[in-house]
């Protein structure tokens, strides 16, 4: 008796299984969302999960795309590892989900790329499109560009083109000190900043070129010893996770001066565990907290407002992907214009395509696939309750702009050659 | 100058707090020969826990309140899990402890979320206590230094001074024979590991918000927690801080040396090429390596001397 009832509701959920897929398929676009949500970047994987699941609801209510389809997020954990990402790719696939994903780590993008590019050349007519909103080797859409991978966020020579051009209007920096951590992202940190410099201001000296290993170190106060040592009045990091918050309490505690010129300062769960650490530091993001203020956009406002209550946790983890808004936006004008659902449409409608943000134009680059978009130097001070009104995961500190660069002014040359089907 | 004395006061710190993590592993394995696995995980909960108890009461009552807590969930765990897996053998208790490791770590994310926490430095202590050359020296440094030393002194007198800790020492290496005597050496085991986890916990109270409080902090200084055991001998509280204040030294100097096997070359007259065989293994400098000369040191001290700087097992 047991036996026969529980086959009974096995077959039953067999059944209602193929149902539910078979409507969803009609009335829904699946995204695979392939990062970490478990381990020690769990927090961060999981603030950017609901990032995508805001945009999506919020895109629902507003009637969807293609007369009333809509996205649905599926959250694969990955671990962070670029081997598990692979498996969670086939999953996806297996899932008939041919739209993905993924942010964190180059690592990980590095090896979507790949198999993605496998995939759609095995299987043409069933293309996967690959999304990545975080993961910023240069080479993604340069040496190695591939006409199914987008990236929605500057790369770290863009990046750094935006921090250099920075340093250039400030004369009184004449000694820089680069920090990095010792992996392939710290070391295009590093290159890319001696290079930039060289150029824009010959009369700086670097006069630290640091690599340390990655999440290893426990005490940053040698390494901020070491900075006092040099006489550098501007420090260029790329670090991020406890490899940030730990140099910015050290920096802090120590009373160093030097202008720290961030990638990450103000990465999610950063500023937490900084607190009063977070005083000074500069951080090149496409968004910030205060940008609606000063560029005055209530909409703005009204948007980081309902995700942070909604999704944040009392104001722990806020909004911070500025990019993903763009991305979700972009991609409902993507499928719209492509009228189809077909990853090789959508990738053609994406390409070249203008879009424009609350913070102006930004542009999907038609050669290499690599989002143009204003970037913005912004500096973290006490919260006043006029321009610097909104804080960062509740520490009183808030950033200002200091410095922007326009979108089309990010551009860098390209040597992306990349094969269209 | 200026370097080396910041950055001796810096190892200093920075070993001592080592050293109060380590104490209690290398007296729970010297006692009952069992690596406990979730020893960084009892760091981790305490950390946790202070934050808590200094939300509802503040840092001053949080710095006595959860180690105390730590202690009584280490000694509850000894007594209701440890104990009964004991007489499986070794490989039972240390799988034992490893499994808790992972509910524990569970267990924090359950309650306290994914988000690392904003623990700070309690603004009593937040201020800078004196002027080194350039730099500010902050004050909760100085009080971590005399945290640690005061609890140094305290299990030092306490275990060659009083009479449970003549007991706990004989009980170290003559259990059999303690037990003989008429003592409860199961509850001096529960003692122990309760106390071993209380210290942990201690060093989570004060570490956790000069360092960062989130769930990876047990991963992130785990290893080096074993090696400290390792390279002063096991069992060994005065190897443990011999290891302690090495390591901590080896860590911070390394990063003023920029030098790197290509140096060492030049020193002896011998050019390598513009592109020789392997050609990273000769630019790596000493900096770069510095977090990872304790795993070094460790591997160095297995070969000869396998029982660490003052331990007395050899095997």
């Amino acid at each position: 008796m047991k036996l026969k009832s529980l086959l009974l509701f096995l077959v039953g959920a067999f059944v209602f299984s193929i149902f539910s897929t078979a409507m969803a398929a009609s009335g829904t676009i699946k995204i695979a969302y392939i990062d970490p949500l478990s381990g020690g970047f769990g927090d961060v994987g999981d603030a950017g999960q609901k990032h995508f699941q805001f945009m999506a609801d919020k895109i629902k209510a507003e009637g969807g795309f293609l007369g009333g389809m809509n996205f649905e997020i599926v959250p694969f954990d990955n671990k962070i590892s670029a081997k598990e990402s692979l498996v969670q790719l086939k999953h996806a696939i297996d899932q008939g989900i041919r739209f993905i994903t993924q942010g964190n780590g180059s690592s990980v993008a590095g090896a979507l790329i790949e198999a993605v590019k496998k995939h759609n050349r095995r299987n043409p007519d069933k293309t996967v499109l690959y999304f990545n909103y975080a993961a910023v080797t240069p080479a993604f859409t340069q040496s190695k560009c591939d006409f199914w991978h987008f990236r929605f966020d500057a790369h770290v020579d863009m990046k750094i083109a935006a921090i250099t051009d920075a340093i250039k209007d400030t004369p009184s920096i004449k000694k820089v000190y680069l920090l990095n951590q010792d992996y392939v992202f710290g070391h295009a940190v590093s290159a890319a900043a001696k290079k930039m410099l060289k150029v824009k201001r010959p009369d700086i000296k670097i006069v630290g070129d640091t690599f340390h290993p990655i999440l290893k170190v426990k005490d940053f106060s040698p390494y901020v010893a070491k900075i006092r040592k040099s006489g550098a009045q501007a420090v260029i990091t790329g670090n991020w996770g406890a490899d940030m918050s730990l140099l910015g309490k050290g920096v802090n505690e120590s009373g160093l001066k030097a202008s720290f010129y961030t990638f990450y300062a103000g990465g999610l769960g950063t500023p937490s565990t900084m607190g009063k650490a977070m005083d000074g530091l500069r951080q090149v993001t496409e968004w910030h907290d205060n940008l609606s203020v000063e560029e005055n956009r209530p909409f703005d406002q009204k948007f980081r407002k309902a995700y942070n209550d909604k999704f944040s946790n009392g104001g722990k983890a806020p909004w911070y992907y500025g990019r993903i808004r763009t991305m979700m936006e972009m991609l409902v004008k993507a499928f719209n214009k492509a009228g189809s659902t077909d990853p090789k449409a959508v990738a053609y409608a994406l390409e070249g395509m203008e879009h424009t943000t609350y913070y102006g134009k930004v542009v999907m680059g038609r050669k290499d696939h690599q989002l143009l978009q204003p970037l913005y130097i912004s500096r973290f001070t006490k919260t006043d309750g006029k321009m610097v009104k909104y804080d960062r995961e509740n520490t009183g500190y808030g950033p200002t702009t200091e410095f922007k660069t326009d979108a089309l002014d990010t551009a860098t040359p390209s040597s992306c050659k990349m094969k269209r089907p | 100058m200026e370097f080396y004395v910041i950055s001796l006061l810096n190892s200093l710190v920075f070993g001592m707090l080592l050293f109060m993590l380590s104490s209690g592993l290398t007296l729970i394995f010297g006692m009952m020969g069992v690596l406990n696995f979730a020893h960084a995980s009892f760091y981790m909960l305490g950390a946790y826990l202070g934050y808590q108890v200094s939300v509802f009461i503040g840092f001053w009552p949080a710095l006595v309140i959860a180690p105390i807590l730590v202690g009584i969930i280490g000694a509850g765990i000894e007594r209701y899990g440890l104990r009964t897996v004991h007489k499986y053998g070794h490989v039972a208790e240390l799988l034992f402890t490893f499994g808790l490791a992972f509910m524990i770590e569970e267990l924090i994310l359950l309650i306290w979320g994914r988000v690392a926490l904003n623990y700070q430095v309690p603004a009593s202590l937040d201020f800078t206590i004196f002027k080194l050359f350039e730099s500010d020296f902050p004050a909760y440094r100085v009080f971590m230094l005399v945290v640690s030393v005061t609890m140094f002194v305290a299990l030092y007198l306490m275990l060659t001074r009083t009479r449970t800790g003549i007991i706990i020492q004989a009980a170290l290496t003559h259990a059999e024979g303690v037990g003989m005597l008429g003592h409860n050496v199961p509850r001096v085991f529960m003692i122990v590991f309760g106390g071993g986890s209380a210290l942990a916990g201690l060093a989570g109270v004060i570490g956790g918000n000069y360092l960062v409080t989130s769930p990876s902090m047990a991963i992130l200084l785990g290893p080096i927690v074993f090696v400290v055991i390792v390279v002063g001998g096991m069992g060994s509280l005065t190897g443990a801080l011999i290891a302690s204040l090495l390591i901590a030294a080896l860590q911070t100097f390394a990063v003023g040396y920029d030098y790197s096997l290509v140096d060492l070359l030049t020193l002896f007259n011998i050019e390598l090429g513009s592109e020789p065989l392997f050609p990273d293994l000769w630019r790596i400098k000493i900096e770069n390596t510095g977090p990872l000369l304790p795993y070094l040191l460790m591997v160095v001290m297995l070969i000869f001397r396998p029982k660490g700087i003052m331990g007395e097992r050899e095997s």
